[in-house]
């Protein structure tokens, strides 16, 4: 689905059109994304084989604690679980997944097959957690019941039913990190400014989570909120529940993190905090501008394209690429919503190509149309990037370098750098072996 | 020598797979029709399946790959996917003009009863579309792991096309597991013995294509319809499947109905296995071996005598599909890597006697395990002390945790490049493999060994 910037409101949020070679994954994967970090949880796919294998051990969370997250577990069910019903199979590997690995909490995800077959996750999930005395939560992620965002959903009414009641008082200056996952470390670099400023970080959620810190959450005094397409939602459920406050701030560039920086610093209402994080956003800010700078000069002028999962993604995207000097031409996502896409439209000059739900065919036509020579993108749009001689910048879960902070944004650029300044473009934009003959 | 006593064994739980060790019957297929010409595939099936397959591939091949799905939502789920997927065919055919759609199902499509080949009938889609091939191939994830999705694929597909023709000198050539690279390699032998061929499926191009000046959204290459069609009057069918199930094999398909005569053959990985196809092909053309093989064979002998006490060394566990591993088993025995543990994920067709053969003159004694998982794999090899594993990209888990190094081939290769461009048949494929196993076990001994004499007889 295409939308230029001049036409009325842009029809996203909907069901993908059949045949189409779609962006998109499903409700499961959604729920998995949201879960998959918490450290200390056993993941059991309750499905066939498929839903384990490809999601297993493919995303860059780290952990300071367990490793256990990183397990697949899959009750791997048959045909004749599909025919006679997979509970049986599902009550036995609980058990076997508990008694050998000991995890704190286990995540039961529904697939498509479980739920047409009809099998009771929930009351296998309730009659083990009777058995075993730790929480086994299930998750309805059956693939066809929806889309990614549906996933999203239930990955964090699944984190509700694990917090539970609110247990102890409000801790003053403390806050839960909504939507970060922790990839290459990327909590890390946030947490460690939560430290100088004096605020008390009790959960990522759910980068480096665990149960226990996640049953804290509760106790937070402010909800801080980075992915928003997958966290909103919780956010919102837990100031019903709990009457935590929250925030959308994103970590992605210097311009946005210094103004998440400064939100969280005003929430406090401290004056102390308020001034440790401006002394800290003025020590990092002429750090990494002296840095930025030298790139800039190395990168400015090119055009780029984004294709990334979620909206606000791409609106820090766009803003980091303007401060490399380079205009973003082409822009779409997965699961970008109304509001969103409004901003991107202030954000980008006329005639920038909007997409929503963009297909490969719909991609490869606006990039090349609109001249883009960088383009921004998941594990899939990468070859295509490629064949098309451009350069790409890796936004998804796999990648080993951190985007966050002040530190994500030199890296940023120089992964910008590196790829669109190699010397493998020069010799790709003159294929021919003849053009050859004349360079050398 | 004594009769072998080969131990075969279970994975480790009954009710949980631990880090899976197979994937599922769609990608099998979508593999299959990849190395079609003019080919597209379409999932019936939730959107999440299709888009796991592609970037699984994406990953390995690194090239883009267009699978489209029917997006089966609630409403498909409940009253039938028909339209959805008539639809998604049409979308299909606007978008990318194929000649052939491979139409698959899913675990979804499969447990609500979808009859694809009915619901195409009923559709009036064949009038609709001509010219266009659609062949549907049921592959519930549930049924089994991608290897019988890859034959299912490839049975239907020779099935789809077989019809009685005039007697041709064509060579059909069933392939299995091997890279963009071993097919090219595979083409240079039969030049060499000027064979007329058809090599279905061929991925050589359409997986591993050039940089082009204008992209192209459908890959080159593959095998063409009027190769397919040819078949059933080929002159004979050389199948890479040893081990695949009788009623999967296109090629005793037709042999069974068209009298085409089969040649079984392993994969052609290791002395043996590349000499039977050797063997196979001056037989069906009556053509004398080339000297460019024979000097080929001479020197891949030559390697294996450099190298035969280094990898003596060797203590493997190999896993991956039954073919893939008989292979690489194969070479292993030939040169005196011992096979600790030889394991896969499905059931293996007959693998233990096979190998129990291929075992007789020397003393091994391989567990043996199907229906693995990477946890059973894993557990294995610490208490065998396995110092070298070889397998696909997924065994990288084992590697972290117990540093044993991993020796790549198979589907999926997701953490190096060019697992396309990798060459592990014939005789200079074969040496090149061999040596990159010695290598990494030279390697090992190498920085090691001065911290090992050190501990053992001076600390």
């Amino acid at each position: 689905m295409q939308n230029s910037c001049q036409s009325t409101a842009m029809k996203c949020d909907q069901e993908s059109l059949s045949g189409a070679v779609s962006q998109r994954a499903c409700v499961y994967c959604g729920a998995r994304v949201v879960l998959n970090p918490v450290t200390d949880a056993a993941h059991i796919v309750h499905g066939p084989i498929g839903c384990a294998v490809y999601t297993m051990d493919i995303r860059g969370s780290l952990s300071s604690g367990s490793e256990l997250y990183r397990y697949s577990f899959s009750t791997d069910i048959r045909e004749k679980d599909v025919i006679f019903g997979g509970e049986k199979k599902l009550a036995g590997a609980i058990d076997e997944v508990i008694n050998q690995y000991h995890p704190n909490v286990v995540f039961v995800y529904a697939t498509c097959v479980v739920g047409v077959i009809g099998d009771d996750i929930e009351a296998v999930c309730k009659k083990a957690e009777e058995k075993h005395g730790i929480r086994i939560i299930p998750v309805k992620s059956s693939g066809f019941s929806g889309n990614k965002k549906t996933g999203y959903k239930m990955g964090c009414n699944a984190l509700i039913s694990l917090m539970g009641e609110k247990k102890g008082e409000t801790i003053p200056y403390s806050i839960n990190y909504l939507g970060d996952f922790n990839l290459a470390a990327e909590l890390w670099i946030i947490k460690k400014y939560f430290e100088e400023m004096g605020i008390n970080l009790i959960t990522g959620i759910t980068g480096d989570s665990n149960c226990e810190s996640l049953k804290r959450a509760p106790l937070a005094q402010f909800n801080i909120v980075q992915c928003a397409g997958s966290m909103t939602y919780l956010a919102k459920q837990m100031e019903a529940d709990y009457g935590i406050p929250f925030v959308k701030v994103r970590f992605l560039g210097i311009d946005e993190t210094i103004k998440a920086l400064r939100k969280i610093a005003r929430l406090t209402e401290s004056f102390d905090i308020v001034k440790k994080t401006e002394i800290l956003i003025e020590r990092e800010l002429s750090k990494t501008n002296e840095i930025l700078d030298i790139y800039k000069e190395k990168v400015k002028g090119h055009k780029a394209a984004i294709y990334v999962g979620g909206g606000f993604k791409a609106i820090a995207l766009i803003k980091q690429f303007r401060n490399l000097g380079i205009e973003t031409v082409v822009v779409g996502t997965q699961t970008g919503d109304q509001e969103e896409y409004e901003m991107i439209k202030e954000l980008t000059e006329e005639g920038t190509i909007i997409l929503d739900d963009a297909n490969p065919s719909e991609l490869e036509k606006f990039a090349l149309e609109k001249g883009a020579n960088i383009l921004v993108g998941g594990v899939k749009e990468r070859p295509l990037a490629y064949k098309l001689g451009l350069a790409f910048i890796d936004h998804n879960h796999e990648r080993k370098h951190a985007l966050s902070g002040f530190e994500g944004a030199i890296n940023f650029a120089k992964e910008v750098d590196l790829t669109i300044n190699s010397p493998v473009w020069d010799y790709v934009h003159r294929t021919d072996i003849s053009c050859q003959k004349e360079a050398l | 020598m004594t009769v072998q006593n080969i131990k075969e064994m279970k994975r480790n739980f009954v009710n949980l797979d631990v880090n899976p060790c197979k994937m599922c019957m769609p990608m099998g297929a979508s593999l299959a029709f990849k190395g079609i010409e003019d080919s597209m595939v379409i999932i019936h099936g939730s959107q999440g399946c299709s888009t796991y397959i592609r970037r699984h591939m994406a990953t390995h091949f690194n090239e883009p790959i267009d699978i489209a799905s029917s997006s089966l939502s609630e409403q498909g789920t409940v009253y039938g996917g028909a339209s959805n997927l008539i639809k998604g065919i049409k979308n299909v055919v606007s978008i990318y003009q194929p000649k052939v759609i491979g139409i698959l199902t899913t675990c979804l499509a499969e447990t609500i009863g979808e009859d694809v080949n009915h619901i195409i009938e009923e559709s009036g889609l064949k009038k609709e579309l001509p010219g266009i091939d659609l062949i549907a191939v049921q592959t519930p994830g549930y049924g089994a792991g991608e290897y019988k999705g890859y034959w299912a694929a490839l049975r239907k597909t020779v099935e789809y096309y077989a019809k009685p023709c005039e007697k041709n000198d064509q060579v059909n050539i069933i392939i299995n597991e091997m890279t963009a690279q071993d097919i090219r390699e595979l083409k240079r032998i039969l030049k060499l013995f000027n064979v007329n061929y058809a090599i279905f499926p061929d991925i050589s191009e359409t997986l591993d294509g050039g940089f082009q000046k204008r992209f192209d959204k459908k890959a080159k290459g593959g095998t063409t319809r009027e190769e397919l069609m040819k078949m059933a009057g080929a002159k004979a069918t050389i199948e890479f499947g040893k081990l695949t199930p009788v009623n999967l094999s296109p090629g005793r398909y037709l042999e069974d109905n068209y009298g085409v005569k089969l040649y079984s053959n392993p994969i052609p990985i290791g002395l043996e296995g590349t000499d039977m196809l050797i063997m196979a092909l001056s037989e069906i053309t009556g053509e004398e071996i080339p000297q460019e093989l024979k000097d080929a064979r001479g020197r891949m002998l030559d390697g294996m005598i450099d190298s035969h006490k280094f990898n003596r060394e060797g203590r493997a566990a190999i896993y991956g599909n039954p073919e893939l591993i008989y292979a690489v088993s194969s070479l292993c025995i030939e040169n005196g890597v011992e096979p600790i543990m030889i394991s896969t994920a499905t059931d293996s067709n007959g693998l233990k006697d096979k190998l129990k053969e291929k075992l007789k003159p020397h003393k091994y004694n391989p567990i043996i395990i199907e229906d693995t998982d990477f946890e059973t794999i894993q557990s294995n090899c610490v208490e065998n002390h396995v110092n070298i594993l070889i397998g696909n990209s997924d065994g990288k888990f084992i590697h972290e945790k117990e540093h044993i190094d991993l020796i790549r081939i198979g589907f999926p290769i997701h953490d190096q490049v060019g697992a396309a461009r990798r060459l592990y048949i014939g005789y200079e494929g074969s040496m090149r493999f061999l040596d990159e196993i010695t290598n990494t076990l030279l390697d090992r001994k190498h920085n090691t060994y001065r911290e090992d004499m050190y501990k053992e007889y001076y600390a």
